[in-house]
């Protein structure tokens, strides 16, 4: 862990890396696609529309994967101080958002030929994703609204944190008021268990959307280095006039 | 340092009782609260008696959340939070002695004037006793979660969007579980275990909060 910590050799491994990542995630997004368009079989109660399945269900997996991992790197900057763990969760944390809203966006179309309405508040895990998004976009407005970088990250660091904990509270209690309430409207979705023929194709798919993460991911970062660089010369820069 | 902890509480209360505003604006934000919902929802008496105890909470939550981005702020501007974290107390306990005597000063009061109001709004009356009692459980992790967000935004000029948008997605529970808890006695089913989630939440509240908001403070406070 802390060998990699360092930026310099951190960015060596990140622009080694990256064109393979690119590479693999293309290659498996091909497969997947593939499959999830072409040769998986339609649903026998949803029909066609059930293929929104293989893009709905990794972005929400995603989603939720990416919020962990923040807080992750949020505790590693917290217990060891080290800037490229705040760097890390920063960048996660937009990308976090916009699988979030992705999953939002592709489960609104899916709910929209399935249960008849764009938007159901009957289904827990639409409502709580809604929730895990404004979890992401208030860690987002601390990093925008403090100027100093290392206050901004001693701050955002504490505020990953405490929504780690929250956002599975506010999952099981989001799940607590969907029980009693019991809307009568909601079809279970992807029903008790799902066949083979399908499964391989959304783990793929699964697996491709995590590749994406982690290039785009080290794409960022690598951006977020080079922009404290251009600060941090620049400050000289003022000092020495 | 119990007796520390007990002297900053009467400081803060004594304040707050001394500057005024606070809970009177806090209650005066409820009432007109409660004059807008029958003007958006019509004056259907049904309907406004089903919906009472919810509106009744989410005004709680708004009227504890307004007071939440000054917390902290009055002391960090004045350096009073300085000598605070130089002395021998630790810091935790100085955030939780605050955030304590917030809960006297405001969230307390508001949850015991509060239920009552609900008559306005047609609330059956039997469920008066029940919305008491859930709100003074929930009302002290109101004031925990909205440290929190005025921890995090002390050092801001303009802190309070920020401390709604950070504190909101925090209420998610305690909203759920007050209302839960303020409706069970209509159905079959009983309040007490709502209530006793709502008391579970309160207590881990209780743990995260003292923690966070001492973490963020020093962060300004450095």
């Amino acid at each position: 862990m802390q060998q990699f910590a360092n930026p310099a050799r951190f960015l060596k491994i990140a622009n080694a890396a990256l064109p393979y990542i690119w590479s693999i995630t293309a290659i498996l997004f091909a497969i997947g696609l593939y499959g999830a368009l072409v040769t998986t079989p339609p649903d026998y109660q949803q029909g066609e529309t059930v293929r929104i399945m293989y893009v709905h269900v990794p972005a929400a997996w995603l989603g939720l994967f990416i919020y962990c991992l923040m807080g992750f790197f949020s505790a590693v900057a917290f217990i060891y101080r080290h800037p490229l763990a705040d760097a890390a969760a920063k960048t996660a944390a937009p990308l976090g958002a916009v699988f979030c809203f992705l999953a939002l966006v592709t489960g609104s179309f899916w709910g929209k030929p399935m249960w008849g309405t764009w938007w159901a508040w009957g289904d827990a895990r639409l409502t709580s994703m809604f929730i895990l998004l404004l979890f992401y976009l208030g860690y987002m407005a601390v990093w925008s609204s403090i100027d100093e970088p290392t206050r901004a990250a001693a701050i955002a660091r504490i505020v990953a944190l405490v929504g780690v904990v929250n956002v599975f509270v506010v999952k099981f209690s989001v799940n607590w008021w969907n029980t009693l309430h019991q809307p009568a409207s909601v079809i279970k979705m992807g029903g008790p268990s799902i066949d083979k023929s399908m499964l391989w194709a959304l783990l793929t798919m699964a697996v491709a959307y995590t590749m994406l993460f982690l290039a785009l991911h080290l794409v960022s970062m690598r951006s977020e280095i080079a922009a404290r660089k251009l600060r941090q010369a620049r400050l000289i820069e003022i000092g020495n006039r | 340092m119990l007796q520390q902890a007990l002297a900053l509480i009467t400081r803060d209360i004594v304040l707050a009782r001394k500057q005024g505003g606070g809970l009177g604006t806090a209650f005066g934000f409820i009432l007109s609260v409660m004059v807008l919902i029958p003007l958006a929802t019509g004056p259907d008496q049904i309907l406004l008696s089903k919906l009472a105890p919810g509106m009744m909470w989410l005004a709680l939550l708004l009227s504890v959340l307004l007071t939440a981005d000054r917390m902290f702020q009055q002391d960090f501007e004045d350096g009073s939070l300085d000598i605070m974290a130089m002395g021998k107390l630790p810091f935790e306990i100085v955030t939780l002695a605050k955030t304590i005597a917030h809960w006297i000063t405001v969230s307390l009061p508001l949850a015991i004037i509060t239920p009552p109001l609900g008559l306005l709004m047609s609330l059956d009356i039997s469920q008066l006793p029940i919305l008491i009692v859930s709100m003074i459980t929930g009302s002290l992790a109101l004031s925990l979660l909205a440290a929190i967000g005025g921890a995090v935004t002390a050092g801001l000029r303009r802190g309070g969007l920020l401390v709604s948008l950070l504190v909101l997605p925090l209420y998610v529970p305690v909203l759920i579980f007050g209302v839960a808890a303020s409706t069970a006695s209509l159905g079959p089913s009983s309040s007490t275990p709502a209530l006793i989630v709502l008391c579970a939440i309160t207590l881990m509240s209780l743990i995260i909060s003292p923690w966070a908001c001492a973490a963020a403070l020093k962060a300004y406070l450095r």
